[in-house]
């Protein structure tokens, strides 16, 4: 086998130093009643072109993934990655290093990561950020639980019906086992968080909303930051769709707390879920309380700038059970990749691209409405909107996908009160025609 | 001459992304605003003025991330003997099946009948990993080892409430990975250390004077973090079911018992796999990992939903489990990376699994065997896939293991886990892993040999080191007492 370098003569000589006669013996001391019983059953090895076909034939079994456009958003997107982004990420120097334990040699992961928070904290309009959380779920609960820190005493905390289903159910998970008390807030008509029951809650400690919310509407961010603070609460800002920040004010610039997501647009492909990028930010005076690794900029002996790092008394390395998390491994090459791609836009490109999602949703949503569909929210919304039918839209959606096409998916698993209406999605990916092709099989 | 391979060489300077770049560029590849414009009608107060992010072109990324990896240091650029870490060859073909058009394009929530071929993936490498750890139930959900642990505790915390039980306690030997405690204590128990006996494993006798019917159970690494299997595990899981409790196994060091132990004879009730270790997935400077959990049939309801299911013909997900811990991921966890773990098992098939497993010891115990004059031995029994030494003998010239570490840099060498476990003072855990060579052990044993000896000879040579690389050694209390995380 290519990956195992040993000669029978080097085992030999190696056993000899060992003082071994063979190398099962290098396992003697394994108690007979835990050893492995007869040999694993596993396929027979594949060569790399057996293993190539293999993988084809799977591929080929994704039928998703060989249609022309999939209109659907829902917390995975589908951007523009350009060529050089995983090609300039992939180098093996970058690929294959461990968490940079030691600074002196990998100096190239710690500048890109401190880059990263740079970037995203300049993005979502805060001030500090993390290194990375595995996801926009996780990051989430995780922000959920440093808010629960910060407030000490207070055990309640309400998260809006509009935040991404599966995040709240990841949220739920995370706070399973502590003494805490989740309050969900209902969507009112607009599509937007409906506050009124905070007023009946005693010892709220956060609210976390999203904006874009799951059906893609912008929540009114500074009316909400004044609401929950007036509230005595913190406020967590998440999101699923980044992009929206290169049009819409960020979070931070509304007044949040914390604020995280998923970063998934940013260069990663949808790759069925995952890998994707828990982004994590917050105010500089909460910097001693997030979760994760983080980078800090310093300098070494002879006064040169370096990267290291930091606050690891906050960590599970050091503070075991009092650690702020027990996360370890995070998503670094994710956030480097977030990083590349952020720079690739530039501020201009993000501007661009942010508006270009706006205008081509807003198009087929507008042709759909005018081929009689109807929104269910009439709130702004970016690349993401919901609508309903006065017929049942599966034979539409069905013959769509005959040609290819993956239009919307439709919201009854999620949100019984919404059965019947679907959720779609539009970003820079999708061509006009594509467009056309949807609203035109809607008139027939 | 320096013995390995590291030399003093050319280091390109690079600022930082926003020092750089003039407004106006770009390096993306616009596309067509083949539509109208009418982003002029969303409602002003809502809007923002988009990032202050810099405008650089196409050259200006790749020069600067070309140059960044330069001063980095990943297992295709030498030795990376990294202890508890498994740092082996990433093979370039898992890449590539990972990068496969129809894989990476997948959407997450398409109807099952859309993404069968995903489906199987996760459904085959699940059984996979049944079979390598001797368990019965697998989800691979978790995103890395920690979040394997999360669900394990979860685990316990439900299987105990369904039982009408309270506990609140669990076991954690002295020799754990910190992120144990860490993922003990977000579920609620409260960790109590047991200490390894003199001999580096655990006492079951102190294991039982611990253990009573208000402790969940125990956590355990096994192979343990001093690279010592746990020769009474058996006894230890027997006191800890003869209690009533459950045994949580931490699989990070799996890499040294592939077909060779099974882990459910030795009494381990769930346990996590570290994919980006034993499995081949690189870490990518911190990762994404994958940290898939593996279980007993009796706690098999109490996994992560979704489940992924094998009908007749098909493959469909499972959401309906009442006692399912729930969601730990948004969607199914790091998939890419599950990808890479699949592809991997299946270009080694069984007999190179093990055989892997049996080299990464013999490396570990050469290693081992061959330093041993010159450093201190923890503990002076066979070891499994990783040895740890200590600076003992090199404290009498009042150098650490810290100075020896830098000194390897210079050489060309990542250095092993240092100062951890935390039983072992200033401890040096050496894993080669199998995929080394012994030409290249041999070369860096001579090089620690020689690291050694300017420990006796030049001991300010090592203090001072490291002197080739990009940067010299950081003040890290600067970095913690004033931070400066954003530029």
């Amino acid at each position: 086998m290519r990956y195992l370098p040993h000669t029978d003569t080097e085992i030999m000589e190696m056993l000899a130093v060992s003082g071994h006669n063979q190398v099962e013996d290098l396992f003697a001391h394994i108690p007979e009643e835990c050893r492995y019983q007869g040999e694993m059953e596993l396929p027979e090895p594949l060569s790399e072109w057996a293993l190539t076909d293999h993988f084809q034939n799977l591929a080929a079994n994704i039928r998703s993934s060989s249609a022309k456009a999939v209109l659907l958003g829902a917390g995975s997107y589908s951007h523009h990655i350009p060529a050089i982004v995983p090609g300039l990420i992939n180098r093996s120097e970058f690929l294959t290093a461990y968490t940079p334990y030691q600074a002196e040699m990998s100096q190239g992961t710690l500048q890109g990561i401190f880059e990263y928070q740079t970037l995203t904290a300049r993005l979502l309009g805060m001030e500090v950020a993390n290194a990375s959380m595995y996801d926009g779920a996780s990051a989430l609960a995780e922000a959920i639980l440093m808010a629960l820190r910060l407030t000490r005493k207070k055990h309640t905390v309400a998260i809006s019906a509009a935040i991404h289903p599966h995040y709240r159910e990841v949220v739920r998970t995370y706070l399973q086992a502590g003494p805490f008390t989740i309050v969900e807030l209902a969507v009112g008509e607009d599509g937007r968080t409906d506050f009124s029951a905070l007023a009946n809650i005693d010892d709220l400690a956060a609210v976390a909303l999203q904006s874009p919310n799951f059906f893609g509407v912008i929540e009114d961010l500074e009316r909400a930051a004044q609401t929950i603070h007036s509230a005595d609460a913190l406020f967590i800002s998440c999101f699923s769709e980044p992009f929206a920040y290169g049009l819409f004010r960020s979070p931070g610039a509304s007044g949040a707390d914390i604020v995280c997501g998923e970063g998934q647009s940013f260069g990663m492909s949808r790759s069925f879920g995952g890998p994707g990028l828990g982004m994590f930010a917050c105010r500089t005076k909460y910097q001693r309380s997030l979760p994760g690794r983080v980078v800090g900029e310093t300098v070494d002996v002879e006064g040169k700038r370096g990267y290291v790092l930091t606050l690891a008394t906050r960590e599970q390395h050091i503070r075991r059970e009092k650690a702020t998390s027990n996360i370890c491994s995070n998503q670094g090459l994710c956030a480097l990749t977030a990083a590349a791609y952020m720079a690739s836009l530039g501020g201009t490109g993000m501007r661009r691209i942010a508006r270009l999602n706006y205008d081509k949703a807003a198009y087929l949503r507008k042709g759909l409405v005018e081929a009689g569909a109807k929104l269910l929210f009439r709130t702004p919304t970016f690349n993401e909107f919901v609508l309903c039918f006065d017929d049942d839209f599966e034979p539409v959606r069905n013959r769509l996908l005959e040609k290819g096409i993956v239009a919307g998916m439709e919201l009854g698993n999620f949100y019984k009160e919404y059965k019947g209406a679907y959720l779609f999605c539009v970003t820079e990916t999708t061509s006009k025609a594509v467009l056309d092709t949807v609203i035109k099989e809607l008139r027939i | 001459m320096m013995p390995g391979p590291g030399r003093s060489g050319l280091i390109l300077e690079e600022p930082l992304l926003w020092e750089k770049g003039k407004e106006g560029r770009t390096a993306f590849s616009m596309p067509e605003q083949d539509v109208p414009e009418c982003s002029g009608e969303v409602d002003r107060e809502l809007l923002g003025n988009g990032p202050d992010f810099p405008d650089l072109s196409e050259m200006d990324i790749v020069r600067h991330y070309t140059r960044l990896s330069t001063w980095n240091f990943g297992i295709d650029t030498g030795m990376y003997p990294l202890g508890s870490c498994t740092m082996k060859y990433n093979p370039k073909i898992n890449e590539k099946m990972a990068a496969t058009p129809g894989i990476a394009a997948s959407h997450p929530l398409l109807a099952d009948e859309l993404s069968q071929g995903a489906l199987q993936v996760m459904f085959e490498l699940q059984t996979f990993l049944a079979t390598l750890t001797g368990m019965d139930a697998v989800s691979l959900q978790p995103a890395a080892g920690a979040q394997g642990e999360m669900a394990g505790m979860l685990v316990f915390a439900s299987y105990f409430r369904k039982k009408g039980e309270k506990r609140n306690k669990i076991l954690i030997p002295d020799t754990a990975h910190g992120t144990n405690p860490a993922s003990a204590a977000l579920c609620g128990f409260k960790p109590v250390q047991v200490k390894s006996g003199a001999d580096g494993i655990l006492d079951p006798k102190i294991v039982a004077e611990l253990m009573d019917e208000e402790t969940v159970g125990i956590m355990l690494t096994n192979p343990n973090t001093l690279g010592l299997f746990e020769e009474s595990i058996r006894e230890i899981t027997a006191i800890v079911h003869g209690k009533g409790g459950l045994v949580y196994g931490d699989g990070a060091n799996m890499n040294a018992v592939m077909g060779l132990v099974d882990f459910k004879r030795c009494g381990i009730d769930i346990m996590h796999l570290n994919l980006h270790k034993t499995f081949s997935t690189p870490h990518g400077g911190g990762g994404p990992g994958a940290g898939p959990v593996c279980v007993v049939e009796e706690l098999e309801p109490f996994l992560p939903v979704p489940r992924i299911v094998k009908g007749r013909d098909s493959y469909h997900l499972e959401v309906d489990c009442p006692d399912s811990i729930g969601r730990l991921h948004a969607f199914f966890g790091n998939f890419g990376v599950l990808v890479r773990a699949y592809s991997y098992i299946l270009s080694m098939g069984a007999e190179n699994l093990k055989k892997a497993s049996q080299l990464a010891v013999l490396n570990a115990n050469y290693v081992r065997e061959s330093l041993r004059d010159v450093l201190h031995l923890a503990y002076d029994k066979p070891c499994m896939h990783e040895c740890v030494f200590s600076d003992k003998k090199q404290q009498e010239h009042k150098i650490s293991t810290l100075d020896m570490a830098k000194r390897l840099i210079d050489h060309g060498y990542h250095p092993p886990t240092i100062y951890f476990p935390l039983v072992v003072p200033g401890a040096i855990m050496i894993e080669p892993t199998e995929t080394e060579n012994k030409d290249d052990l041999d070369q860096f044993i001579t090089v620690f040999k020689d690291v050694a000896r300017e420990a006796r000879e030049d001991g300010e040579r090592l203090r001072q080191s490291p002197m080739h690389s990009k940067v010299r050694r950081l003040d890290e209390t600067l970095a913690a007492r004033s931070p400066c995380l954003t530029g």
